[in-house]
């Protein structure tokens, strides 16, 4: 008997979370209306934050769903609201294009999932799966601390040559965070409304 | 049902980037392009994921994978700000969004 317990509930999640964001991918690629096109990027993009959860980085997961489906798509949403012309919503892309397109999407489609199928050791299920819980990979601590320096997560190596390679990412994550903040300050920079050049524009013609 | 493994996750990595490029290559509204990237981006985080985890895998990428992630997924709103303040940019100059009419550098 099959009780719901017995089930795999992983492959159920997974396939579930899998249709979605390809489904949604997918949507997003044959829609020609960009308004339609967000929408379906955000649902895409918040079930492969499902699929983040169930490998087991939750963190990553939360991040994916606070950055991206918070922060980034609405930053896109609002692009698509000022520029929504009712000439600009749907745009339509000539058949002969989708043609090649597509001839040359599924060549490398296919590229991928023969590449992604050959490696024996990634078609293989993890033999000691059944033995690792939730609490074995709960990494927001770990992560926290490898952002500050400390590779907590690697402290068995034993091996300094290896060891040198695993140092934190104190580094990387500075120098990410002044990008950022760079970044942000020149968007905003290069976005702003330019008024007094658009009237003289006008004046002269 | 066949227990899942690292290939069931590069399989739909390799559908979002595919969905992805296609997107860069096919939409002509701007936006649409910024949305390609950002889906490529996504399916490329998912692979890193799926190689870090340690459910999947015994051995495993280990916490790399996740750093690597936390770094796209930051670099990828810094990109899509900056794309959208140029796409803002050509839109104020332009006076249209479809980046077949940006052909200002044409010979």
């Amino acid at each position: 008997m099959m009780t719901l317990a017995g089930m795999d509930w992983h492959a159920i999640y997974f396939w579930l979370f899998a249709l979605l964001t390809c489904g949604f991918a997918l949507a997003v690629l044959f829609s020609a209306n960009v308004v339609r096109m967000a929408f379906y990027l955000v649902l895409c993009l918040g079930a492969s934050a499902g699929l983040f959860f169930l490998t087991g980085a939750e963190f990553v997961a939360a991040m994916q769903l606070m950055i991206y489906v918070g922060g980034t798509l609405v930053l896109l949403v609002f692009g698509v609201m000022l520029t929504a012309h009712s000439r600009f919503v749907s745009l339509r892309t000539p058949s002969g294009e989708w043609i090649l397109a597509l001839i040359a999407g599924s060549a490398l489609l296919a590229l991928l999932l023969s590449a992604a199928l050959k490696v024996p050791d990634w078609v293989k299920a993890n033999p000691d799966r059944a033995a690792i819980s939730a609490a074995d990979v709960e990494a927001t601590t770990p992560i926290g601390m490898g952002f500050a320096g400390v590779r907590v997560d690697k402290l068995s190596q034993t091996d300094p040559q290896l060891l040198g390679g695993m140092s934190g990412y104190l580094l990387p994550f500075l120098i990410v965070s002044i990008h950022l903040l760079v970044v942000l300050i020149g968007a905003a920079y290069m976005a702003r409304a330019k008024r007094r050049a658009a009237a003289v524009d006008e004046g002269a013609v | 049902m066949a227990p899942i493994t690292v290939a069931h996750y590069l399989a739909v990595g390799a559908v979002m980037f595919v969905a992805g490029v296609l997107c860069m290559v096919t939409k002509r509204n701007a936006l649409g392009v910024l949305m390609g990237v950002e889906l490529v981006l996504n399916g490329a985080n998912i692979n890193f994921v799926a190689f870090g985890s340690k459910l999947l895998r015994a051995e495993s990428l280990g916490l790399d994978g996740q750093f690597i992630a936390l770094f796209v997924i930051v670099l990828a709103a810094g990109e899509a700000a900056v794309a959208l303040a140029i796409a803002l940019n050509f839109y104020n100059n332009h006076t249209t969004i479809d980046v077949d009419r940006a052909d200002d550098l044409k010979g």
